[in-house]
């Protein structure tokens, strides 16, 4: 009796295990916020990637390391120089006992300007090899202003899936109901620390009770931050205007086609009538061989959503950047008075 | 690498001769070092790595990164995975070419007997390495991380002795403070502040500072303490650096900016709009 029990609990548990539990939570490490806020800031501006390295625990994602990546080159020999890199570093780090489990990957970004194709690509390739992946996406421009800009991304299912069909038409989306929002997911961040680490953290603390942190947000001239996210924000629209002329000269030509494909069935009809009227046998009324009758392939939205995203993020940003000075204006003022 | 029984002379940075190296030190070198300490393999004592960084014009030594680099150590005996040692650096520096070895850490207090073997084994690497020892058990209440450099004493042709010379440190880590001490030193921290929230603790410090100065300048006016000429000079340069304008300018500077970050606050949200509204009509209207 006994036994059957357990065999069933197992049979439950193995059942159970099937359904993934999803992604809650992102549990990064002190270290790893450190290594990635170097490794960006050493080459910024140019953009730079590396890997993350954790494990995989229910709901939680756990990064508890990484590494960087060399800079990107374009020669092949190079590229595989860097996979040979890759190789060794997980290698070198599995012998001083680092979790060896790919977890996903960081980048660096200029203002917040990552929703592009190539960041969709290496998520899905990573997504191929790792049931669970992460992109983390850090800022340094944004760090001069006291910010701490991490920010963990996953591509949501839905999208995956469509992606995945490479379909994306307006009629498609619809279906799904997926829209610019939804193609991107935040993970929420959690940082941990080892019980060392806080220990010696909390040694070495200075007592002084101003720090950088402190000297940069209280930094008052922002404008030209403002002004590079606005410039940004206008090169944007103009791509967006360029995707919906795309759209527009779809729907014409598609009208076009339309009316073409009217007066092709009127003369025909026109002709079956005479055909009729004089005995012979009527002509089909559709004509595939017709190239007027090819139906014209939709532009994909992709691009157009992506671009979308970009905007409101860099609305989102001029809102943060506006709703801080707004904050170090009054203080300002107030001070003044005093 | 052979057995060592050789002497160390370990001194303190306040019995030394004028010596004007010192270091600076990274946080992620700490966090490094920690991090392998604690996932160290069971049987090891303590853990040992190279450091990388580079030597500011100034003659400071800036200890920018390290890794660790597994050994084993018996009584009187230590052996350096060195091909390990060499692979890791080859990798470091494909990254970043800047940084080169400036020396080694290890944990535990002070510079023990094995220490000169592997003090030489790097020196053979780069000239007057550092040695960066970091007290993870905490045994002494004061300073647990320290910096060394070493010179060999000898007597004519004999070796004596390697010295190590403790140098000043510097453990002001600005890296640090740009993160946040609050996020580095909690266990656990469940969320990142955000723009508006950092800006909020900024301004609670400010006030703080304001409210103790004003304290501090009561107390003095009325003889509850004694003056401070130093503190006084302080103050006054802190008045001094607000810029003198006349109120109607400061009003119009101020009121412009404001008016321009509300500008924009307005433009984004229009824009926002926008986007939604085009996004209804692009998958709406589909149906011809």
């Amino acid at each position: 009796m006994a036994t059957t029990t357990t065999t069933r609990s197992f049979l439950q548990a193995v059942a159970t295990e099937e359904v993934a539990t999803p992604l809650r939570v992102v549990q990064m490490e002190g270290l790893v916020i450190l290594k990635i806020i170097k490794h960006c800031k050493d080459h910024s501006p140019s953009l730079v990637t590396g890997q993350l390295l954790g494990l995989d625990v229910g709901s939680v994602l756990e990064v508890t390391n990484c590494f960087p990546f060399p800079m990107r080159e374009d020669d092949e020999e190079i590229e595989a120089d860097g996979a040979n890199y890759q190789l060794e570093m997980m290698r070198c780090l599995r012998e001083v006992n680092v979790d060896n489990n790919t977890v996903g990957w960081y980048q660096s970004t200029l203002l917040g300007s990552y929703q592009t194709v190539e960041l969709i690509e290496t998520f899905m390739n990573y997504q191929e090899n790792i049931r669970r992946c992460v992109c983390i996406i850090y800022d340094p421009s944004r760090a001069d202003q006291g910010v701490l800009a991490l920010k963990a991304l996953k591509l949501s299912d839905s999208f995956m899936e469509l992606y995945r069909s490479n379909n994306f038409t307006g009629e498609k989306l619809r279906e799904k109901n997926l829209s610019w929002v939804d193609i991107f997911e935040e993970i929420p961040i959690k940082v941990s620390n080892s019980a060392l680490i806080s220990a010696f953290m909390t040694e070495l603390e200075p007592d002084t009770p101003v720090t950088q942190c402190d000297y940069d947000r209280l930094q008052l001239s922002t404008s030209s931050l403002m002004e590079r996210n606005m410039e940004f924000l206008i090169e944007c629209m103009d791509d967006l205007s360029l995707e919906q002329q795309k759209f527009q000269f779809h729907y014409r030509s598609l009208s076009r086609q339309q009316a073409q494909q009217q007066a092709w069935l009127q003369k025909r009809r026109a002709e079956n009538m005479s055909r009729r009227a004089a005995g012979e046998e009527p002509l089909p009324e559709e004509d595939p061989a017709n190239p007027i009758f090819k139906p014209l392939p939709e532009p994909s939205r992709l691009e157009s959503f992506l671009i979308t995203n970009q905007i409101s993020n860099y609305c989102n940003q001029i809102n943060g950047v506006a709703g801080q000075s707004f904050n170090r204006l009054y203080l300002m003022k107030a001070l003044h008075e005093e | 690498m052979a057995a060592s029984n050789r002497t160390v002379l370990q001194f303190s940075s306040s019995s030394s001769s004028s010596q004007s190296l010192s270091a600076k030190v990274h946080p992620l070198v700490i966090f490094n070092i920690c991090d392998c300490y604690v996932r160290r393999p069971d049987q090891a004592e303590r853990v040992i790595g190279t450091l990388l960084g580079s030597v500011l014009p100034d003659g400071t030594v800036d200890i920018r990164n390290s890794y660790a680099v597994p050994h084993n150590e018996s009584v009187d005996q230590v052996a350096l995975d060195i091909e390990y040692h060499h692979n890791m650096l080859l990798s470091h520096q494909k990254v970043n070419q800047k940084e080169i070895i400036v020396g080694w850490y290890s944990t535990g207090l002070g510079v023990t007997g094995g220490s000169a073997l592997i003090h030489e084994f790097y020196s053979r690497e780069v000239p007057n390495p550092i040695h960066l020892t970091v007290d993870t058990g905490f045994t002494t209440g004061g300073s647990i991380i320290k910096a060394y450099v070493s010179n060999n004493l000898s007597l004519g042709d004999r070796q004596i002795a390697a010295q190590f010379q403790e140098i000043p440190l510097d453990l002001r880590m600005v890296e640090a403070e740009r993160v946040g001490y609050d996020t580095l030193k909690a266990t656990t921290v469940d969320k990142i502040p955000s723009d508006l929230e950092g800006m909020e603790a900024s301004m609670e410090h400010l006030l703080a500072l304001i409210d103790d100065i004003y304290k501090y300048v009561d107390d003095v006016v009325e003889g509850r303490v004694a003056p401070d000429n130093k503190i006084g000079k302080f103050i006054s340069d802190a008045v001094g650096s607000l810029p003198k304008l006349p109120p109607s300018d400061f009003d119009k500077l101020v009121n412009d900016s404001l008016q321009d970050h509300l500008l924009m606050l307005y433009l984004s949200s229009i824009t926002r709009t926008q986007l939604s509204l085009a996004e209804k009509l692009n998958t709406a209207a589909q149906i011809l």
